[in-house]
């Protein structure tokens, strides 16, 4: 452990790449633009358009989360739901004995699922990557079952939150949760963006194609992990916080949902896990597609639709929708 | 629930009898994961795949849960042949096995799952037969024939794959193949064909579990996410690769989880299985009986 941080300050120092900052720029540039919109087009826009965005960007937070660990170190996690319900569970916690602002709850249910991405990357990182990916399905079990017999939080029957009144500027609650999901969705991207392009980035890629060699040439393996893991349950557990207010009735199966995990790791391995916009392409392809299809055949089929272009994908496409663009670029040159 | 002796005992038969069982979905990890590194988390699925066949083989010909396992196993193990050659040339030959390989298996599990959804609906599925109704039992400890039965076939199951893989050249392939490929071709044997023979057994075993299954107890298709959390417990603490290894396991979870359900009620049992998954990884990943 003591061998690896001294080695570490030589990955400080990532080479320069030009036009670096401008990408981050962009992002923060459209997200505002986005929400812009959003204020201004206000009540012209129905409710349930609110509610399939807010859909969609939820899935842009989680696949970015999943991708931070799962895309650049190569690491499955199998327990997004497990996480997202950590997220939950505090907002519906805080609720009952401390009540406070929405965005204070999204910052203690942050550091409540990051203790614990943080605790299951200590125990389990250290063994091969199977483990991992194994003990993070365990953990989302685990937790369900102590919530399911925690009747504080309303144990199996689920639980009723009210949403607090709007404040004025926004015409509705939806607006407003969409308006603070847009904000999540750009923060996570940007976060994305700037470890992938980081040492924290570069030290995760070369765990991820050789970990044994990375190791011996200086890479402090475990402590990227940890931080990848942290990084990554922390904007997992962001996501969730805002979502009883979204439903106003969570029961276990909801916020344990197996659509969370599936959506969360199909997401970024449709879009592509190398990039930090695969992620997001992914949600916005898979998300949108699905509140379609949602409302035109059915929820169960919609799900089945997702399972198996996630194994069409990593079958025929494993470097996702930007690999297919990459390379039809490159035979039109 | 008030402690008496007499339901400890009574939990520790049902327990045993339960690992049994458990024993026959373990195996198939046991020999996926521990001796082929393929990390099937999609075997649960492939158990209640076989689980859904003979309630159809049930309901559309009157088959006997026998016939269903004679029926449905074979076929199985071929189409686990055939699906091993797929997973081979997608993922194995590229070295993409990690996260690309992982994703496809939980695509499959939640494919299997939902498509049982679709084609059956979400309500529980069982099937009677008269020899399975009846109970023995012996002074104050009972145990009804839908256990024993699956707890028999279980143990039966154990000992031939345990025998096939000590006694023949191919089982003693397929053991080699986790340990050393380059000596296995030395000796002219073609480690991915043994591979291929393995896979097809661990599905085929998988077909079997779930006709187990549903003599024990009625079935609906998400029963697969607790059986990963026990197939996997078992397999780990037993130290992966080890079939002595397995059925010691599966006896620890099945006792474990009998006293939690006794005790502490039906509610806390998917718990034990992940909890001892967690304590295993965390204190001795190398199991019980590991190297």
């Amino acid at each position: 452990m003591s061998g690896q941080a001294l080695s570490a300050p030589e990955l400080r120092k990532p080479a320069p790449v030009s036009g670096r900052s401008r990408t981050g720029l962009a992002i923060v540039l459209i997200g505002v633009v986005l929400l812009a919109a959003t204020m201004v087009l206000g009540s012209h826009i129905g409710e349930y358009y609110y509610l399939a965005t807010y859909t969609i960007l939820q899935f842009i937070v989680l696949g970015t989360a999943w991708n931070i660990l799962g895309g650049y170190g190569g690491y499955v996690n199998f327990g997004t739901a497990g996480f997202f319900a950590i997220g939950c569970y505090t907002t519906i916690i805080l609720n009952k004995i401390f009540p406070m602002p929405l965005l204070f709850e999204m910052l203690v249910a942050a550091a409540t699922a990051g203790v614990v991405g943080l605790g299951t990357g200590y125990l389990t990182l250290r063994l091969r990557g199977v483990f991992f990916s194994i003990a993070t399905l365990a953990l989302a079990i685990v937790l369900q079952t102590l919530i399911v017999n925690w009747s504080f939080v309303g144990g199996a029957r689920g639980v009723y939150v009210i949403r607090p009144a709007v404040s004025g500027i926004f015409v509705s609650y939806a607006q407003f949760l969409v308006v603070l999901m847009l904000g999540l969705a750009i923060f996570a991207v940007v976060v994305a963006w700037a470890v992938e392009k980081s040492w924290i980035g570069i030290g995760l890629a070369a765990i991820r194609d050789d970990e044994a060699a990375a190791e011996t040439s200086g890479v402090p393996s475990l402590r990227l992990k940890l931080i990848a893991t942290t990084m990554s349950g922390a904007l997992m557990g962001m996501a969730g916080a805002p979502f009883p207010y979204y439903v106003t009735y969570v029961d276990p199966a909801t916020a344990f949902g197996l659509a969370i995990a599936v959506n969360s790791i199909a997401m970024p391995l449709v879009g592509g896990t190398a990039t930090w916009w695969g992620p997001v392409v992914g949600a916005i392809l898979l998300g949108s597609a699905q509140q379609i299809l949602t409302v035109t055949i059915s929820s169960a089929a919609n799900l089945f639709i997702v399972g198996v272009l996630l194994v069409v994908f990593v079958t025929v496409a494993p470097r996702g929708v930007v690999g297919i663009v990459r390379g039809w670029k490159r035979g039109r040159k | 629930m008030e402690f008496s002796w007499d339901l400890v005992i009574n939990a520790i038969v049902t327990g045993v009898v339960l690992g049994g069982f458990y024993a026959s979905v373990a195996i198939g990890v046991t020999i996926a994961f521990g001796m082929l590194d393929i990390v099937n988390i999609a075997h649960p699925a492939f158990m209640i795949a076989g689980a859904y066949l003979a309630f159809w083989g049930s309901e559309k010909f009157g088959f006997d849960p026998f016939v269903s396992i004679a029926v449905f196993a074979p076929s199985g193990y071929l189409f686990g042949r055939a699906f091993y050659r797929a997973y081979h040339f997608f993922f194995e030959r590229r070295g993409d096995e990690s996260l690309q390989g992982l994703a496809f298996f939980f695509g499959i599990l939640f494919i299997v799952e939902i498509g049982i959804v679709l084609i059956f609906g979400v309500d529980y599925r069982s099937i009677t037969q008269p020899y399975l109704e009846s109970t023995i039992g012996v002074g104050f400890v009972s145990v009804p024939w839908r256990m024993l039965v699956p707890f028999l076939v279980g143990l039966g199951m154990l000992g031939s794959v345990y025998l096939y893989l000590s006694r023949t050249f191919t089982g003693r392939t397929i053991l080699a193949v986790s340990q050393d490929v380059e000596a296995l071709r030395l000796i002219g044997a073609n480690p991915i064909r043994a591979k291929e023979i393995a896979f097809g057994i661990a599905v085929a075993t998988a077909i079997v579990a779930g006709v187990l299954l549903i003599i024990i107890q009625p079935v609906e298709p998400s029963i697969t996410r607790e059986y990963i959390g026990r197939a996997f417990a078992i397999c780990v603490l037993g130290g992966i690769a080890s079939i002595p290894g397995t059925l010691v396991a599966s006896l620890i979870l099945g006792v474990a989880e009998a006293l939690t359900t006794t005790f502490y009620g039906p509610s806390w049992s998917p718990a034990v299985s992940f909890g001892l998954l967690l304590l295993t990884l965390i204190f001795r990943p190398a199991g019980i009986f590991g190297r």
